[in-house]
């Protein structure tokens, strides 16, 4: 018997329906106040850190290098959208996405230029060199009093950021990711992580590919900074430094390093965590040690490994498992 | 086909090939022995761009490619086997011929597969498995249908024998006397020196960056200096 497939039309229906029923649903949910303003922007910076996740795992679970200054390009992005923002060069319509696009821009920019130099590095060499790239860009934005408020920090930034926003954002960033990963770039990204000689044996220019994944990362990490700036109103460069990008490295460990689901599952438990421990807040810092430890003794990988989600997926053996159930009971029939 | 002239390359400080020239023409096989660290290798990844030479030159089809970047290296038909197969053990056997099919057409990929199956059926079974779970004779064919998958009018082969039992070795070897055969020019780096001079046309001996000797394989196989240190006696 042919195995029951659903076509790839139907699997886009499928997808495309739910997500539009989880933004609408989200929308109406957190507009309607029933869940209070704790509860709203707990799910607001949940978001925020999937972009994150999802787009540092690009460069460490999918291209393999561990760089370690994601908040500097977070930080790029969020003050690059709080000044265009705050210009009020457009009308406010039009001035989220172009805001967004500018930061996402500036990041990419920015890591296109820190990423030809420090990706002829690997592994700890490339470790240290983004992770002082990073405190290079917030020691830069800490001194530029004229263009960034410096460390009194960046006020009045129009709070653009809602559940609408941000989830819209986050749905684009993992739905372009996961494109370019299973386009012909995305296998050549995936074959520098397997095997870097090998790739460059087959004719993949390695160094472009790198910096391309490197720009891609930069670029969802300076749109999650954009939202950052438009949830809070107020920039300061102190959220910018190196434990927000091992925190942001942690979400992509804990969740699987090259797998999607992984980090947004890891980025929603772990940025939700602080609200529902309010009472256990000092001892914040060692549940996360204590999980981490715990998932790399019993699940090295990850929660989920390298294993992806697939809804289709998941319905395909469903159905398959209901026509094998009525197959049985036609047979007892007969 | 391929002219190597005068190449010296250097690790850091050490010299490690010293003004080395030979060649291959077209349709031959040319095998370059040597002990370990006589800089067989080296030769092979400055030849396909991985290292740089600071002196010399090289042509390939009569093209200097001394400053061509190594992917595009590939495009111009020369594959390179490296050292210790590199597969891509995550990926399975079918997707790491696709990714030998990088620089070339995605409409020919699939008579060129069937081509590859055909020197190497053993694959074919195998195209749904991961890579990683594959035998080291198995890895080691892959390595060289992948590379077979760009098409290449050279193929360079570093130690295709390495950590292979001795039926796998004679497996390979016959494989590869059945790709030259099919017009592949091949080039081919060992130190199993015996099975490679039994295959080859010309052959080069390489002592610590160095060529000492160059000659017909059965000359080279005859010498007694040469049978004194690579082939016991």
């Amino acid at each position: 018997m042919k195995e029951f497939r659903i076509s790839m039309p139907m699997r886009y229906i499928i997808n495309s329906l739910l997500l539009v029923a989880f933004i609408v649903a989200g929308h109406l949910i957190t507009q309607s106040g029933l869940l209070g303003r704790a509860h709203n922007a707990n799910i607001v910076s949940v978001g925020i850190f999937i972009i994150l996740a999802v787009s540092l795992n690009l460069s460490t679970g999918y291209l393999g290098q561990l760089p370690l200054g994601h908040a500097g390009f977070m930080a790029i992005g969020a003050y690059a959208g709080a000044i265009f923002w705050r210009s009020g060069l457009l009308p406010s319509t039009a001035s989220v996405p172009a805001g967004l696009l500018v930061a996402g821009l500036a990041a990419a920019v920015v890591g296109v230029i820190i990423g030809i130099p420090a990706l002829r590095l690997k592994g700890d060499y490339l470790a240290i060199i983004t992770l002082g790239f990073g405190e290079i860009i917030r020691v830069i934005i800490n001194n530029l009093d004229s263009v960034t408020g410096g460390a009194g920090g960046l006020h009045g930034i129009p709070r653009h950021s809602n559940f609408l926003i941000v989830y819209l954002c986050v749905i684009i960033c993992c739905i372009a990711i996961h494109m370019l990963m299973k386009s012909r770039h995305g296998r050549a990204i995936l074959s520098i992580r397997e095997n870097e000689i090998a790739a460059e044996s087959c004719g993949i220019n390695t160094t472009y590919y790198k910096v391309m994944a490197f720009a891609f990362s930069a670029f969802f990490a300076g749109i999650a900074g954009a939202l950052f700036a438009g949830n809070i109103g107020l920039l300061v460069p102190g959220e910018f430094d190196f434990m927000t990008s091992i925190n942001i490295l942690m979400i992509v460990v804990l969740g699987g390093m090259g797998s999607m689901a992984g980090s947004v599952i890891a980025a929603s438990i772990l940025t939700s965590l602080p609200l529902f421990m309010a009472a256990l807040n000092e001892y914040r810092m060692i549940i996360y040690a204590l999980m981490l430890i715990i998932v790399m003794l019993f699940k090295p990988s990850g929660l989920l490994g390298t294993y992806d989600f697939s809804l289709s997926r998941l319905l395909e053996k469903l159905i398959r498992r209901r026509i094998a159930a009525k197959s049985k009971v036609k047979e007892g029939e007969a | 086909m391929l002219k190597v002239n005068n190449i010296d390359v250097y690790y850091g400080n050490i010299h490690a090939i010293k003004d080395i020239s030979f060649e291959v023409a077209e349709s031959e096989i040319v095998t370059l022995i040597g002990a370990n660290g006589a800089g067989k290798s080296t030769i092979l990844k400055t030849i396909s761009g991985l290292l740089r030479s600071k002196t010399g030159s090289i042509t390939f089809a009569g093209e200097s490619i001394d400053h061509t970047v190594s992917h595009a290296i590939v495009k111009r038909g020369l594959a390179h086997v490296p050292e210790g197969r590199r597969v891509f053990l995550q990926m399975s056997v079918q997707e790491n011929l696709e990714m030998g099919n990088y620089t070339q057409q995605k409409s020919t990929m699939h008579s060129r597969m069937e081509d590859v199956f055909t020197h190497f059926p053993r694959l074919k079974e195998r195209r749904k498995q991961v890579a990683g779970t594959l035998s080291g004779g198995e890895q080691q064919m892959l390595a060289m249908g992948r590379a077979l998958m760009s098409r290449p009018k050279l193929l360079m082969l570093d130690e295709p024998s390495m950590g292979l039992a001795p039926l796998l070795v004679e497996q390979i070897f016959e494989i590869i006397e059945e790709l030259h055969s099919s017009g592949v020019t091949i080039l081919l780096v060992e130190q199993n020196a015996h099975m490679a001079l039994t295959i080859a046309d010309r052959g080069y001996v390489l002592e610590t960056g160095r060529i000492t000797l160059a000659d017909d394989a059965k000359a080279l196989l005859a010498n007694d200096a040469v049978r004194r240190a690579y082939l016991g006696g």
